[in-house]
């Protein structure tokens, strides 16, 4: 660690700490161009800004869709910085991975991804040295002020303080007094914060974004409106891929208001100067659509193949080895086999993809607004689609109407970036209908997944095997490990499909299916062994403390061996998606139309050190409600290529009047680095409600979604 | 396509605007007006997250054409639901943390404030059912449950 600077103006101090040395000039803060010139200039870290009246801002580098990352990793800042939280303003940070990254996939890179849970994890230790940086230049400052030794400072809530001498000073007041310490300690873990004195970390702290959710004044990027801006639709082939050929360009351009119409190898685009002109033109375009790979493709149908595949005798790509399984089948005293299977899902997200980009006249920059789960490419590949660097596009990062893993793909900025080019300068705004949302969509793959255990003379599990075949690669393989059950002997693999209809990471991606077959067939196996669910389990958790707390701890807030009301019973399921979680929930079944009731659920969470536990609960009852929505309704089908679903009267979510009475979450104590919670409830419901209903019919659901058609089915069978 | 000019009573004042005959009042609202708290969802009143009340009643303004708007109706969104965000049912939704990404939160506050307008003491079911067209995909339905029963409470307090 080299030297720091700040910048001091009359907007106040940011606290830039460099590696590669002192900026040449004094800039002000409120300047934020060049502030951002500097920025890309140098090697600076930039995380805080205070100005002398106390206030003091914090720079969130993830993006917000709902998780609440506006407050967790400002909130880990503040904890080190020893601010006063009543003073502390949260704004998102220039999207510049090389100074705002957290550590990426692989070692000494640096990535700006809301993905995978990973936020809080990634950048725990980042935000917590990055605070403690800032409170030694502040009790150095006060040090030098006062000419004491820094050693006789300690800090309070946003202020400096010497017992010796009764002295204090507030962090506002400082300001006028900053001065640069020789070097900056690098704080490892032992310099920070013990979390006994945590403050804030683990408290109950309301979300910073949320009064500006409840008074419609928080902005989407589909809710600005730029100077000059124009209206940007595409329409797309319900068979992906599929190339358009337009038939009646010259009546579109005639039409009211249109402005261009933009060709793409799977669309027709067009301008217009309002969002209505430009739908009325889409509606009116006459296109002939081309072949593409998935013609031909019914997913409903694709089962029989998949089941074949499975049964090939050349292995697919091995995901996981443990043992020798082949040998646990020849010594086995039981063995046991099923499949499971599971159609697309879609995201569903409530904002529609959108986007605003403006191109420079020359062409040379360009700027772009987007809710936008960021990405390996910070700027969301307009640079490439320019050919201009990466310095040459700014990036502002909105709130996201949602994202489940559908914002981390660029297909839709790209496009208006294209829209963007051939409209240049004008701002060109792109909404995508729900429509185009929906038949353009990238799904959860369809898998069918073959799992085999076998069980010796004690019915203690020997050997576990899971088979997955599908589309996808690691959309499929997710999830298909068995980390936390002591089964000697393993073997996860994949085995290739490839159909050419669009896919992307859901919400726990593979985690859904794969935690699901392995759980119910857990159960199909304890049922068949007349042992009880939890019990089993806790058998496998032998050597996984952790897990087994969750285990036992969601058994006894569910109150899992009290007696139940006749037509009522529980089903458990146990998760791994970064933090450990085991849940429990209690079904009905209606025998005569098929609907299955989810009427509660419990979470027993060992999610390390929790940051904000109330958004940890709400991130389960998310997680629980968006479960049982895809479990129990959620299915898009493909015929002849097609994409059936249309908007949210084909594709149906969960309703008000569909929620369980309560969903209840206990966070179990930990000192441990914090995992992400985004995804680890959503994955628990369809093996805990799969296997509630074999506990109460005695029948095994094993094809997702178990729609009200499919339960009966199963019932009658 | 003809433009024409409507005057629209919204949150207490007029507006004038300018646009094709026909045209979705939600674009209106959004584009023209500037009046984004109000979300476009679906386009087809199937998810609620353009809900605003129009003289009183909760409607989905996808659905809703500008020509049949502009005969003097009151027209109310969100912006228009309180001076300072401070709405029973507002300030109910901060306690219970209610929004996760937020958007859909307009439309369900927007139809919580007529339920209570209409209904000042429901009963869960009754407000479950007031609140079914509605979506969230977060899954933050049980908190606006909560926030319902709460700012309940709070107005039967105050009457
Ligand atoms: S946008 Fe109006 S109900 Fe969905
Ligand atoms: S809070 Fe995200 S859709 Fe409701």
């Amino acid at each position: 660690m080299g030297r720091r600077q700040f910048l001091k103006s009359s907007g106040g101090v940011a606290l830039f700490i460099t590696a590669s040395g002192l900026l040449p000039n004094i800039l002000s803060c409120t300047d934020s161009k060049g502030v951002e010139r500097q920025l890309t200039k140098h090697d600076v870290t930039a995380w805080v800004r205070i100005t002398e009246d106390g206030q003091i801002t914090i720079y969130n580098p993830a993006a917000e869709m709902g998780q609440g990352s506006m407050t967790s990793l400002p909130l880990v800042f503040a904890e080190e910085m020893d601010a006063d939280w009543s003073k502390v303003h949260v704004e998102f940070s220039p999207q510049e991975a090389d100074i705002y990254g957290s550590p990426g996939w692989q070692p000494g890179t640096k990535l700006m991804f809301t993905v995978g849970s990973r936020t809080t994890n990634s950048y725990y230790s980042v935000m917590r040295k990055a605070g403690a940086q800032a409170r030694y230049v502040l009790l150095h400052s006060a040090a030098a002020h006062w000419q004491v030794p820094i050693t006789e400072l300690s800090t309070g809530p946003s202020e400096v303080i010497h017992e010796k001498s009764d002295k204090k000073i507030g962090y506002g007041a400082l300001v006028a007094y900053l001065a640069m310490p020789e070097t900056l300690p690098d704080f490892s873990e032992s310099g920070l914060k013990d979390p006994k004195d945590f403050r804030l970390i683990g408290s109950q702290i309301p979300r910073t974004e949320i009064p500006e959710k409840v008074d419609g004044s928080a902005l989407f990027a589909i809710d600005l409106r730029l100077p000059d801006m124009v209206y940007g639709v595409l329409e797309r082939g319900a068979l992906h891929g599929a190339t358009p050929t337009l038939t009646n360009e010259e009546d579109i351009l005639a039409m009211e208001g249109v402005l261009k119409v933009v060709p793409f190898d799977y669309a027709i685009g067009v301008v217009a100067n309002t969002l209505e002109a430009a739908l009325s033109a889409k509606k009116a375009l006459a296109i002939q659509w081309g072949d593409a790979q998935a013609k031909g493709f019914n997913s409903q149908e694709i089962y029989p193949t998949y089941a074949k595949m499975a049964s090939a005798p050349e292995k697919g790509k091995t995901v996981n080895e443990l043992g020798d399984v082949d040998r646990a089948w020849r010594t086995a005293a039981k063995t046991y086999e099923a499949d499971f299977k599971n159609d697309y899902v879609y995201h569903a997200q409530m904002e529609p993809l959108n986007a605003i980009v403006q191109v420079a006249q020359d062409g040379q920059s360009a700027e772009v607004w987007v809710g936008s789960q960021q990405g390996p490419d910070t700027k969301l590949g307009i640079p490439g689609l320019l050919g201009i660097p990466h310095e040459a596009v700014k990036v502002n990062l909105q709130y996201l109407g949602g994202g489940f893993g559908r914002r981390s793909m660029n297909d839709f900025v790209v496009e208006c970036g294209s829209l963007a080019q051939a409209m240049a300068p004008q701002p060109v705004k792109l909404v995508w209908t729900r429509e185009d949302d929906v038949t353009y969509g990238c799904f959860r793959p369809l898998t069918l997944q073959r799992l085999k255990v076998s069980t010796d003379a004690q019915g203690t599990l020997t050997g576990f095997s899971h088979c997955v075949v599908g589309d996808g690669g690691n959309l499929v393989a997710s999830g298909a490990g068995n980390d936390h059950y002591a089964i000697p002997n393993q073997w996860v693999e994949w085995r290739e499909a490839s159909h050419g209809v669009r896919l992307k990471h859901w919400r726990s991606v593979g985690h859904g299916p794969n935690k699901f077959a392995i759980e119910a067939m857990l159960d199909e196996v304890a049922h068949n062994q007349g042992v009880d669910p939890i019990a089993l389990r806790r058998k496998l958790m032998v050597n996984a403390t952790r897990a087994l707390a969750t285990l036992e701890k969601v058994a006894e807030i569910s109150d899992w061996n009290a007696p139940l009301p006749e037509g009522r019973a529980k089903g458990v399921a146990f998760v791994e998606h970064g933090s450990l979680g085991t849940g429990v929930c209690e079904i009905s079944v209606d025998r005569t139309s098929g609907t299955i009731k989810v009427h509660r659920f419990w979470i027993a969470l060992d999610a390390g050190v929790v940051i904000q536990p109330d958004n940890v609960k709400a991130q389960m009852e998310g997680g629980v409600i968006m479960g049982i929505s895809s479990v129990l309704k959620e299915q898009i089908t493909v015929v002849n290529g097609q994409v059936q679903q249309r908007n949210y009267n084909d594709y149906q979510l969960l309703r008000m009047q569909e929620v369980p009475d309560s969903i209840e979450t206990v966070i179990l104590s930990s000192a441990e680095h914090p995992e992400g919670v985004g995804e680890t409830a959503t994955p628990m419901v369809a093996g805990a409600i799969a296997n509630a209903f074999l506990r109460l019919t005695g029948k095994r659901l094993r094809h997702l979604p178990f729609t009200p058609e499919r339960v009966l089915a199963v019932l009658n069978s | 396509m003809i433009m024409a000019t409507y005057s629209l009573n919204i949150n207490g004042t007029s507006h004038e605007v300018d646009v094709a005959p026909g045209t979705s009042l939600l674009w209106v609202l959004r584009e023209h007006l500037g009046l984004t708290g109000t979300k476009y969802g679906c386009g087809i009143a199937q998810c609620g997250t353009c809900t605003i009340h129009v003289d009183g009643n909760p409607v989905r303004a996808c659905i809703l054409q500008v020509d049949t708007m502009a005969k003097g109706q009151q027209i109310k969104t969100i912006e228009g639901l309180s001076e300072k965000g401070d709405h029973p049912v507002q300030q109910a939704w901060i306690t219970a943390q209610a929004p996760q990404c937020g958007y859909c939160q307009s439309g369900q506050i927007m139809q919580a404030a007529a339920l209570l307008e209409t209904n000042p003491n429901p009963s869960r079911e009754e407000i479950k059912s007031y609140m079914n067209g509605v979506l969230c995909r977060c899954g933050t339905y049980l908190r606006i449950l909560k926030a319902i029963e709460m700012a309940k409470e709070q107005t039967s307090k105050t009457s």
